[in-house]
Parts: structure tokens; sequence; C-alpha cells
């Protein structure tokens, strides 16, 4: 347990904290963009570490979260097609959609198939001639790379019962959108560590210096998160707006260009829808022209459906940072993790879901906000 | 499922003229490919996520990463079913534990033994 109670080391927790009041003399609204991020913070309480008036909100960094209830239906669609073999990763078979889940689907008879990697799906696609594989290709950056090789693989070896229904997101976008809305209360930005490990964070440099606000890149484990606050606030106390990295020994400006190579071979960017937001301009990628033929969206009729978000949910709100799950009249009564209305309870690393996991919509006598629990580790 | 694992390469080879590899995370073994580092040598680290490496780490940071994860219970992606080829019908429905399959792993499977490396 060497290294974790080094990263965990609650003295060192204490001297960030300490070093965060020192220095801080306003109030400020921080936003993590990691599912990663956000679970941690409910997870060891972090938010409740930190000085009163340094708020930390949870933006729309879950990919399971912000994939389009249209975009669900759509999968279900084709899921039930009797000749198709889907393949998800595994966080996306609860998400319910107009009619049941993934689960489902699978339980009526559907094979749907939880993969560990996108390109399991060439040797489900080579041991099933007869069927069409359809992988859902949903993620942020960090999944580009392995969705880009299942697409590149399956035109290379000419595997034409192989394709993908993507949806993929993008965070710059979405913290651009989140910047403009005249609603904005999020002042800093602590930036997705892994997204950054692909991508770097040379893109995050013209939001930051247009908008005039810190993007400070980050880890997820307890420490990063208050380093990475640490920093932000240094520099909304001094009027920096700038892009740091907290996560230096994981990434670098550039990220991973060989692996940027291949994504922006196969994909290409265009607008996404985003649950919860709407659509964002320039938020998300499509496959390009070239890989038409493994382009699931192009290859199955299944036509626009309409779909209704529940009326009460606010989670475009949580995901803007506007508001919090304890703002939520349903939070923990009409709205659970098995019973999820909207993006944010949808799946655990939603902000409502971390929220209910952890027990904060138990404690009613002191507001569904606190937690229950004792502040980890890292107290 | 935004986070990459980190694990360690134990194992690197050619299939289907890409180039993968066989990594340890704690106690389970897992295929990833290594086309995004491509000059990771057997012995490193490497963070994966859904089956690929996306860059190197030092042998501190995993062991600490991997940890952290396990503490979080964000591990699952992990113990998603194993593609087996010459299993035409079927997926292996959970991973297999290193005393059900002897002593060598089999080569296109989990496997779970003790944990550490």
């Amino acid at each position: 347990m060497k290294y974790l109670d080094e990263y965990r080391d609650g003295r060192v927790a204490r001297k960030i904290v300490d070093e965060i009041q020192r220095v801080q003399t306003k109030p400020w609204v921080i936003m993590e963009v990691c599912g990663g991020q956000t679970h941690s913070i409910v997870k060891n309480g972090i938010d409740y570490l930190l000085p009163e008036g340094v708020e930390l909100v949870h933006g729309p960094g879950c990919p399971v979260c912000v994939t389009p209830l249209e975009m669900i239906d759509k999968a279900h669609a084709i899921a039930r097609m009797p000749d198709v073999i889907f393949c998800s990763f595994g966080d996306m078979l609860r998400v319910p959609g107009s009619e049941g889940d993934l689960f489902t689907i699978k339980s009526e008879g559907g094979d749907v198939r939880v993969v560990y990697s996108p390109i399991d799906c060439i040797k489900i696609a080579q041991a099933n001639p007869d069927k069409k594989v359809v992988f859902f290709a949903i993620g942020f950056e960090t999944t580009a790379p392995a969705n880009a090789m299942l697409a590149w693989r399956a035109k290379q070896e000419g595997l034409k019962n192989v394709s993908l229904l993507v949806s993929h997101v993008l965070v710059p976008p979405a913290l651009a959108a989140i910047l403009q809305s005249p609603e904005n209360r999020v002042q800093g930005f602590l930036g997705p560590g892994h997204v950054c490990a692909v991508m770097g964070y040379e893109e995050y440099e013209p939001i930051s210096a247009k908008y005039h606000v810190p993007i400070v890149v980050s880890g997820f484990e307890p420490l990063d998160i208050l380093q990475g606050t640490l920093m932000t606030i240094r520099q909304l106390e001094t009027e920096r707006g700038e892009v740091e990295n907290q996560y230096s020994r994981i990434l670098d400006r550039e990220g991973n260009k060989t692996a940027q190579k291949l994504v922006f071979q196969v994909f290409q960017v265009g607008d996404r829808n985003w649950r919860g937001i709407g659509t964002i301009p320039h938020s998300g990628y499509h496959l390009r022209s070239e890989f038409a033929d493994h382009d699931a969206e192009k290859l199955f009729d299944v036509a626009q459906i309409a779909t209704r978000e529940s009326a009460i949910c606010i989670s475009g709100e949580i995901l803007r940072g506007i508001k919090k799950p304890k703002d939520c009249p349903v939070f923990g009564t009409l709205c659970t993790p098995q019973n999820p209305l909207g993006a944010t309870m949808v799946s655990a690393e939603g902000a409502c879901a971390a929220y209910y996991a952890y027990g904060r919509h138990l404690n009613q006598s002191k507001g569904v906000d606190v937690p229950i629990h004792s502040v980890g580790g890292a107290a | 499922m935004c986070l990459a694992i980190p694990g360690k390469v134990i194992e690197a080879f050619d299939q289907g003229g890409m180039r993968m590899a066989r990594v340890q995370f704690g106690g389970i073994i897992r295929e990833a490919c290594l086309e995004y580092v491509p000059d990771t040598r057997v012995g490193e680290y490497v963070l994966v996520h859904v089956g690929f490496a996306i860059s190197k780490v030092d042998e501190e940071e995993a062991h600490r990463t991997y940890q952290i994860l396990e503490d979080m219970d964000q591990l699952s992606e992990l113990m998603a079913p194993v593609v087996d080829e010459r299993d035409r019908h079927s997926q292996t429905p959970h991973p297999t534990t290193a005393a059900e399959n002897g002593a060598t792993p089999p080569a296109n499977g989990v496997t779970r033994g003790k944990e550490g490396d």
C-alpha cells in the first residue's frame, strides 16, 4: 500500500487545503470535466475538504451520460434486428432507452455482447460471417483511438460485416459551450487527464485565452484534484487564464501523435447532440466518407426516433454547472440508478449517480448534498 | 469509462499485423494493442484504455494508480468477457482463474492470478 498511501496522505492533503485557504480571497466555482474525477471527488468527499467559497461543480465528463436518448434508441433498434450481433462496452447495457435497455433486448433473444475492446469485434465478425457485427462506438477522445482502429482494421481487412454506430464527443467544444452560456457560473476548469494523454492540451489554449479562464489538466487521484484546484485558484486570484498541466507525470502538450494520426484518418469533426445539453457545434467525431461501408447509421435503415426526456430532470443544468443534484426535487426518490430519469443518473460516473452511490441522498437532516461517510483517506 | 488502467507488459507479439501484448493488471492479465505506443518493451508499464495502450508510465505511478482505481471500483472494464475466435458461438462468460487453466495462462484470455507482479 506504499504508493497509495503516498497519494492519499492526509497530511499532504491538509497542506494543500491550507494553501488553498491561504491564497483564496473570493468565492470561486470550478468545474471538473472527467467522470473519473467526479467519482473521486464524491467518493473522497473532496468538495467538503475545500474551504467555504470554493465550489466544485461537475461537468459533462461521462460519455455514457451524454450519449443522446435518440442514439440509444437507434442502438436498441439495431440490436433487436435478427441478423445483428450488437457489441458494446459494458457501461451502456443498463442505460434505458424509450423501451428497455440492452439487457432487456438480450433477455428477449437479441445477440448483445459486452466487449472489452472495440477490436474484439474483428474476431466476432470473422467467426460469424453470416451476421452483421455492430459496435456502439461511444466515448471521449480517450476512446477514439480504439474505436478508430476498429474502423481502420475493418476497412483494411475488407470485413463487410463490421460497422460502428458512432456517438463520439469532444471535450474542448463542450467547455466553450458552457462558457458561452448566459447562465454560466464556471470560472475555472480541471481538465481531463486521460483525454489529454491522447490529445495533449494544446487545443485548450485558444479556449483559455478567448474566455480568459484557467484550465488545469489534472489527474483523478485525490491529491491530483486538490493540487489542480490549488493551481486553478492561484490563477483566478492573480487574474490569469492559462492552461497548466498538473498531470505532467502522464501527459504533455502534444499528446499521443501516433494515436491522433489514425483518429484523424478515420474520423472528421462534426456537430453532436449531447444529452441534457443539446447540439454543440463541432463537438464530436463522425466516420469519414471513406468508411461509409462501416457506418451503421448509413447501413441500417433506422429512421429518426422521436424521444422525450423527463420534464422534471435537471441534468442539463447540472452538466453545465448551474445546479447540483441536491437542487433536484426527485433526486434519490423518483430518480435513482435503478430508475434514472436523465443523463447524470444513467452511469456510475454521472454526478447524480455518484452522489447517490456515496449516500448523499440519505442525510436528510443536514440536506441531501452532505456526505454521510467520513472523508476517506484524503482527510 | 474515461480512465485508463496501468499494467505491465509481460509479452509482446504480432497478431494479424498488429502489435499486441499481454498486459498484467494486478492479478488480471488481458491483451492490449501496442500500435499507439510502438516502442514499448516487455517489462515496461503502459496506461491501457479499452484494450489499447495510450502512453507509458513508470512503475511507481503504475502501482499507485492501479491501487487507487481498485479502491474506486474502476476496474470493471477488465472483467468484460474474452472473445475467443476459436469458439464460433459464444464468449467466455466470465474471466477464468489461473487455477482453472493450469499454470500457463491462455494466450487469448483473461487470467486471474495472485495480486502483484
